[in-house]
């Protein structure tokens, strides 16, 4: 098998066993959004017009969950040492492993955001624009927390320092997810420009991601 | 193929881990690495695969591939042992086999090598110390590596084990490969040479253990 | 003490093997014959048809609720007698609480989208059935990310039991909440008239629904106590290979 295959088909099903942490996110995002009309009240008309905003706040903070173990699991128990040893370079080791959580936790949080919407009301369209945005945006915040991820590997409370480090970076994404959301629905801006920026970081995020995580593991490991 | 060292120093924590150490091993050869706790074995180990920083030195590999990195040949087999609890046994192994891009993948005869075939579907967390240690030692085998750097191999391991892995190291070596051991006891192979560490400013390094040396 | 000599896990996988292709095919039986009765059950004059949509919903929203209650009793007996037949009883029996739970919410909303005109509503029979839910989902989660099965046995347990006594709380809270942002809700099944003709239906469904309910929990203990004996039977052939 690929190295990076092996990597992918390792945490993927890592993430679906027992202490796994699959659909532990669409969980929280879940109890998140449902916090929220006891924290502003049921006024249906309210929610369906800040819906998108707590969608996105909660997809954000559920893509961070599990986040902090990915490269702290590998370095408690000895499995990055043998990583470095591989002759798959490290960058794409760790956008692999990208790739693992996002399918593993991201992607859920797009499947499931349909049906949580339907708690705030949301019509079709801006049920529609709401996926797709998640579907474009979630990988930025994946790849984003990659690189607390990577810092925090060494730590023993390293969730915190995560959510503290990563939170802020994800700003824009955040900014033009919910942008782009709204835009469907309320205009005045077209869906398109926000949108295409919104694109624009998750590809950047792409690449930044890896190669800053890549770094800080190298510095870590020395 | 030889791996030769020359003059390696390896400065960590405002102290000197090791200074001043060089050998030189060949095709067929072990070299057993000793001294007391906190003489640097570990980070001697870990500083020949690049993840410990060597602050001085020079290593070379003659006849290895010349593509590779030293690390790219080597087998490490550290004080952790790199398995996932909820995998089982053979998906542990398997892991590992294809991550290092393993030409043949003979996950069960690697198991039965370290006489874990019969627990091949069992997850890792329902084995023992001596058995996840053993677990550890079939990477070596499913996958071939000419150069073996052993930590302590024989830690945990009972009377039996540590036979295996004996036998499983002089065929390493009969086939052309080299090993590097750090170890306290003794390891049962014909053929070695001795580097003792015990040089190094052993006044500061008195209260550290091994584990404390890893990054 | 008949029930504590009955609550061996040997004893139970005998028991429950005779009695589970009974107990299927009484429920198969009194379904059919349930169905039947709601079919022929006359349509409301105001809802039309999708009035039958209760028959579904209410008896789920009730097992919902008991499946929450057998959960408890077996905590207690996880806690205070540290039985295992209490262990594998609660962990089996939450994954269709939660099953019962989630059919009520879709039924619910399925109803509520022709009468209300929306899927859903902040209200407070609703909101605190969510939140049932959301309790369902994190015991599953809790007996999900535990390994060893006492120890998850315990923690869950213990969990149950707060939520037991957070039901009620949330249930109140929420209605006084709701009350005070009444919002664009109006829940019209409000304990009023209900005709015979419906209330026999709905009464052959609920025991269909109860049936089900100890079909599933007996199928899911006897599973789990079949899975444990092989963890114990793996651990085994650990400890001997040398």
């Amino acid at each position: 098998m690929n190295p990076l295959a092996a990597i992918l088909v390792r945490d993927m099903r890592i993430a679906v066993r027992v202490g796994g942490g699959a659909l532990m996110g669409v969980l929280f995002f879940l109890v998140v959004v449902t916090l929220t009309p006891f924290a502003i009240g049921p006024d249906l008309a309210l929610l369906k017009r800040i819906g998108p905003a707590i969608l996105w706040l909660a997809a954000l903070l559920a893509s961070l969950l599990a986040l902090d173990r990915m490269f702290a699991a590998d370095h408690d128990d000895g499995s990055l040492d043998l990583i470095l040893m591989g002759r798959a370079p490290l960058e794409l080791v760790v956008a692999v492993k990208g790739i693992a959580h996002w399918l593993t936790t991201g992607l859920p949080l797009v499947l499931a955001a349909p049906l949580i919407g339907l708690f705030l009301n949301l019509d079709a369209p801006a049920e529609a624009a709401l996926v797709l945005t998640l579907l474009v945006g979630t990988p930025a915040l994946t790849f984003i927390g990659l690189i607390g991820a990577a810092i925090a590997v060494t730590l023993r409370r390293g969730g915190l320092l995560l959510a503290v480090i990563v939170l802020p970076l994800t700003v824009p994404v955040l900014i033009f997810g919910v942008a782009a959301a709204n835009a469907a629905v309320i205009g005045p801006v077209p869906f398109g420009t926000p949108f295409t920026i919104l694109c624009a970081l998750t590809l950047a995020s792409l690449v930044v991601g890896p190669f800053a995580a890549a770094a800080a593991l190298r510095q870590e490991m020395e | 193929m030889r791996l030769s060292a020359d003059d390696l120093h390896c400065h960590r924590g405002g102290r000197d881990v090791f200074a001043g150490v060089s050998f030189a091993v060949g095709s067929g050869e072990a070299l057993i690495v000793i001294g007391r706790n906190g003489a640097g074995k570990s980070s001697l180990l870990r500083g020949v695969i690049g993840l410990v920083r060597l602050s001085q030195g020079r290593l070379t590999l003659e006849g290895g591939d010349p593509e590779l990195t030293i690390a790219e040949q080597t087998h490490y087999l550290g004080h952790q042992d790199a398995l996932k609890p909820s995998l089982s046994a053979a998906e542990n192994l398997s892991f590992w086999a294809g991550f290092f891009d393993a030409p043949s993948l003979d996950i069960h005869g690697a198991l039965d090598a370290v006489g874990l075939a019969s627990l091949a579907g069992l997850p890792a967390a329902y084995l023992s110390a001596g058995q996840r240690r053993r677990l550890s030692i079939a990477r070596l085998i499913a996958v071939k590596r000419p150069i073996w750097l052993l930590d302590e191999p024989t830690s945990t391991l009972d009377v039996a084990a540590q036979g295996r892995l004996t036998g499983l190291m002089q065929a390493h070596l009969a086939s052309g490969g080299l090993i590097m051991a750090a170890t306290h006891g003794p390891i049962g192979l014909a053929k070695t040479q001795e580097l003792r560490l015990d040089q190094a400013s052993p006044s500061l390094a008195q209260d550290q253990g091994d584990e404390q040396e890893k990054p | 003490m008949a029930l504590l000599d009955f609550a061996n896990p040997s004893r139970f996988l005998r028991f429950a093997n005779t009695t589970i292709p009974w107990l299927s095919g009484v429920t198969l039986i009194v379904f059919a014959f349930g169905i039947d009765q709601a079919m022929i059950a006359p349509d409301d004059y105001q809802q039309g048809a999708t009035v039958k949509i209760m028959f579904l919903h209410v008896p789920s929203a009730w097992l919902g609720m008991l499946a929450w209650g057998v959960m408890t009793v077996a905590a207690l007996g996880t806690l205070v007698w540290r039985h295992p037949l209490a262990d594998v009883i609660a962990k089996a029996a939450a994954p269709i609480g939660a099953a019962f739970t989630l059919l009520c919410l879709v039924t619910g909303s399925l109803w509520g989208r022709p009468e209300w005109g929306t899927y859903w509503v902040w209200d407070a029979r609703l909101t605190s059935e969510l939140i049932l839910f959301l309790l369902y989902l994190g015991v599953i989660a809790l007996w999900r990310t535990v390994d060893d099965p006492s120890r998850a046995a315990r923690a869950a347990a213990i969990l149950t039991l707060v939520g037991a006594i957070d039901l009620p709380i949330i249930k109140f809270s929420v209605e006084w909440w709701n009350t005070l942002h009444q919002g664009t809700s109006v829940f019209r099944l409000g304990g009023s008239k209900i005709y015979p003709t419906i209330l026999i239906p709905l009464f052959i469904m609920a025991a269909a629904f109860t049936l089900l309910f100890f079909t599933l929990l007996f199928a899911a203990a006897r599973n789990e106590i079949l899975r444990r004996r092989v963890r114990t039977l793996q651990l085994m052939q650990a400890s001997q290979v040398t």
